[in-house]
């Protein structure tokens, strides 16, 4: 009996052990699922863009090449051991597996070894504010905490105060406009700055004398910054002066339709929840850019294989990065959709490209076949009901745009043969275009050769997006949007 | 004393598996120098018997980016179903021929057509045709379109085409043209205009 006891205890006992166990593994399993990619936000007079951190042997890193791209003429040599970057003219040189650098013939050392991975020069996080002034010349900021760094004198400041005639009204004023993603639940309502470079103020903390909005709060991380406001009552915000002035006022009854405007589609949901109303109030977007380019693919999606090194989805994004910088220096606003190797769905871009409310969407794509550019408007999918009233149908919500897509296409086709470059215009079965409600168009790049090298070449890339901003510059009154 | 003659039989014998183990290890290097001969992917399509009919495939050139109306005399049977079948598969036959000027990847085939009154063609194309089907817009836009034009050309009455992979929905056949909608044949009709016209 006694034996037989202990044998009971003895299984009793590696039972409890086998389910600590196992929950601790459980536990391991959903904490590393549920870490989130980290970014990189860099802010510059040039472009504000993110970048994915990598992280080795406990330190992050970040590419050096694919920092500097957007922000001057880069160039990388790899000859191992030696790293060698041009910026400008500006030489770096790295030592593979070490902490000693030179820039400008000067000595640097950094924090963590460098390290080469695939041709790809990466620098630690920490070294940035070291090291970047000397390449780049000039005062760089950066929160290593919350991977945001500022190139120059950036930043957006911002102050909130109650109205004096109101004070369930609070008012922020930026110094320059933004458009934060603005989210919302019972007692709380987060404005999230993804693409600004807004900074904190004097404190963290702000409190107000209100008994509805008795505090705001600043914080940073993961490459954006949040305001949360903590309210008693459904506050509502309301975009004004262009951008720079948010307000926060109590929701008044109103049709929802005028709330995010009658015809702008969203993404059908994926499953029944997702119909249920949200606990906040519906959000109002004002227009703040002229257009919106989509590098698309991206994340796990990689898109063609251009050749054995070369994945659709970078090249989309080179020149995605090239044509905001053509369409700014023209006057046009523009937003980057995917501004980082991350996975967008189709319903992502669509919903984003539409509440953006912007008056054009490119969507850029890259192909090893043929030569030259491809212009595409949408090939509309079957359905018998176009017509509903105030809403539109989600697979053919680009319908009323066709007209002005085919404009548009008409217009970039003119102004790449005007610089000699071999494009053809058609439709083509490809999401989202149908899903946009504005002018959409895509544009499949591919060599103007069979060197398919030629498709990271930033002569190519220039000589293709100057074209493309040329186009869409042309025909920016009748897209009917001021910039 | 071992007799003279068993000496003899076993020297013989010695010699014999000698000669054998060298003739073996010389048949196995020719063997091994005999390249293996790729296995043949391709589709076994049973045969369809009867008389042959001229019908009208689009087929698609990558070198140019276009499609061409082509005549080709093919057996036809009378069912509309099975009809639409062999068109198609006389299409992918084209397309896995050593000179195809459309290259699908190997083993690619369909599974069924069925249609669906009022209009409705329902084209379900196996694994391996959308798994190793090339990644890019006009490159899968040019095999979308070769099918569904050329089932439209010659089996009237279809006027919207849905394209299953395995039997199931898939968002698009290699990235990029999209499968996740049905398919207005008016709509690609027009699309065919704009492919058979050279750049």
């Amino acid at each position: 009996m006694n034996a037989g006891g202990a044998t009971d205890r003895k299984q009793s006992l590696c039972g409890k052990w086998f389910a600590v166990a196992l929950l601790l593994l459980i536990a391991v399993l959903l904490l590393s699922a549920a870490a989130p990619e980290k970014h990189l936000s860099v802010y510059s007079t040039a472009a504000n863009y993110s970048l994915p951190i990598v992280e080795r042997d406990g330190h992050d890193y970040v590419g050096l090449l694919e920092l500097l791209e957007p922000l001057g003429t880069v160039s990388a040599k790899s000859e191992p051991p030696r790293w060698r970057l041009h910026y400008n003219n500006v030489l770096a040189e790295f030592a593979v597996g070490s902490t000693r650098a030179r820039v400008q013939g000067r000595d640097a050392v950094l924090p963590t070894k460098f390290l080469l991975e695939n041709g790809r020069g990466l620098v630690p996080v920490s070294s940035l504010a070291s090291i970047l002034p000397r390449i780049l010349g000039g005062p760089v900021t950066v929160h290593e905490e919350s991977g945001r760094l500022f190139v120059g004198s950036v930043a957006t400041h911002f102050t909130a105060s109650v109205s004096p005639d109101d004070s369930s009204r609070l008012v922020f004023h930026f110094t320059s406009p933004v458009n934060p993603t603005v989210a919302t639940e019972p007692g709380k309502i987060y404005l999230t700055f993804n693409h600004e470079p807004v900074t904190s103020p004097a404190s963290a903390t702000l409190t107000f004398a209100s008994k509805a909005i008795p505090s705001a709060t600043y914080s940073e991380s993961n490459g954006a910054a949040r305001i949360t406001v903590n309210s008693t009552i459904p506050l509502l915000a309301n975009f004004s002066n262009d951008g720079q002035t948010i307000t926060l006022a109590p929701v008044k009854s109103q049709p929802a339709s005028t709330a995010v405007g009658p015809s702008a589609p969203t993404p059908p949901p994926a499953n029944p929840a997702a119909q249920l109303p949200a606990s906040g109030p519906p959000l109002p977007v004002s227009r703040r850019y002229f257009a919106i380019v989509d590098a698309s693919h991206g994340g796990n999606d990689r898109g063609e294989a251009l050749s054995a090194s070369l994945a659709e989805k970078d090249v989309t994004l080179a020149f995605a990065h090239w044509l905001r910088q053509e369409l700014e220096s023209r006057g046009l606003s523009t937003l980057v959709l995917r501004d980082s190797d991350v996975t967008l769905s189709f319903d992502e871009r669509a919903a984003a490209a539409n509440t953006a409310h912007a008056a054009v969407y490119i969507a850029l794509h890259a192909a090893s076949s043929g030569h030259g550019v491809r212009l595409y408007t949408t090939l509309l999918p079957y359905s018998v009901d176009y017509d509903n009233g105030p809403f539109r149908v989600w697979t053919t919500a680009q319908q009323s745009s066709v007209p002005l897509s085919q404009a548009t296409v008409a217009s970039v086709a003119t102004a790449l043969k005007k610089d000699e470059i071999n494009v053809r215009s058609l439709t083509a079965p490809l999401r989202p275009l149908n899903n946009v409600i504005t002018a959409a168009i895509a544009v499949e790049i591919a060599p103007p050769a069979s060197d398919i090298s030629a498709l990271v070449s930033p002569a190519y890339q220039q000589l293709v997006t100057s074209a493309v901003a040329d186009g869409i510059s042309a025909i920016r009154s009748q897209l009917g949007a001021t910039p | 004393m071992i007799p003279r003659s068993l000496v003899i039989a076993i020297s013989v014998l010695l010699l014999a598996v000698l000669g054998m183990g060298f003739y073996a290890w010389h048949m196995r290097g020719r063997a091994a120098a005999v390249p293996v001969v790729a296995t043949d992917m391709r589709p076994v399509v049973a045969p369809v018997a009867g008389p042959t009919e001229a019908v009208t495939l689009f087929v698609a050139y990558d070198d140019l980016g276009v499609l061409r109306a082509q005549s080709a005399r093919i057996p036809m049977p009378s069912v509309r179903q099975q009809r639409a079948e062999e068109l198609l598969r006389a299409l992918i036959a084209l397309y896995l021929d050593k000179s195809s000027p459309h290259p699908l990847p190997p083993g690619a085939d369909i599974r069924g057509i069925y249609l669906v009154d009022p209009g409705l063609a329902v084209v379900d194309i196996n694994a391996a045709f959308a798994d190793g089907h090339r990644s890019g817009v006009l490159a899968e836009e040019l095999t979308v379109a070769s099918f569904i034009q050329t089932l439209a050309a010659n089996v009237p009455g279809i006027l919207r085409v849905k394209i299953l992979v395995e039997g199931k929905e898939r968002e698009t056949l290699a990235g990029h043209a999209d499968l996740s909608n049905f398919f207005d044949v008016s709509a690609v009709n027009q699309l065919t205009s704009q492919l058979q016209a050279t750049q």
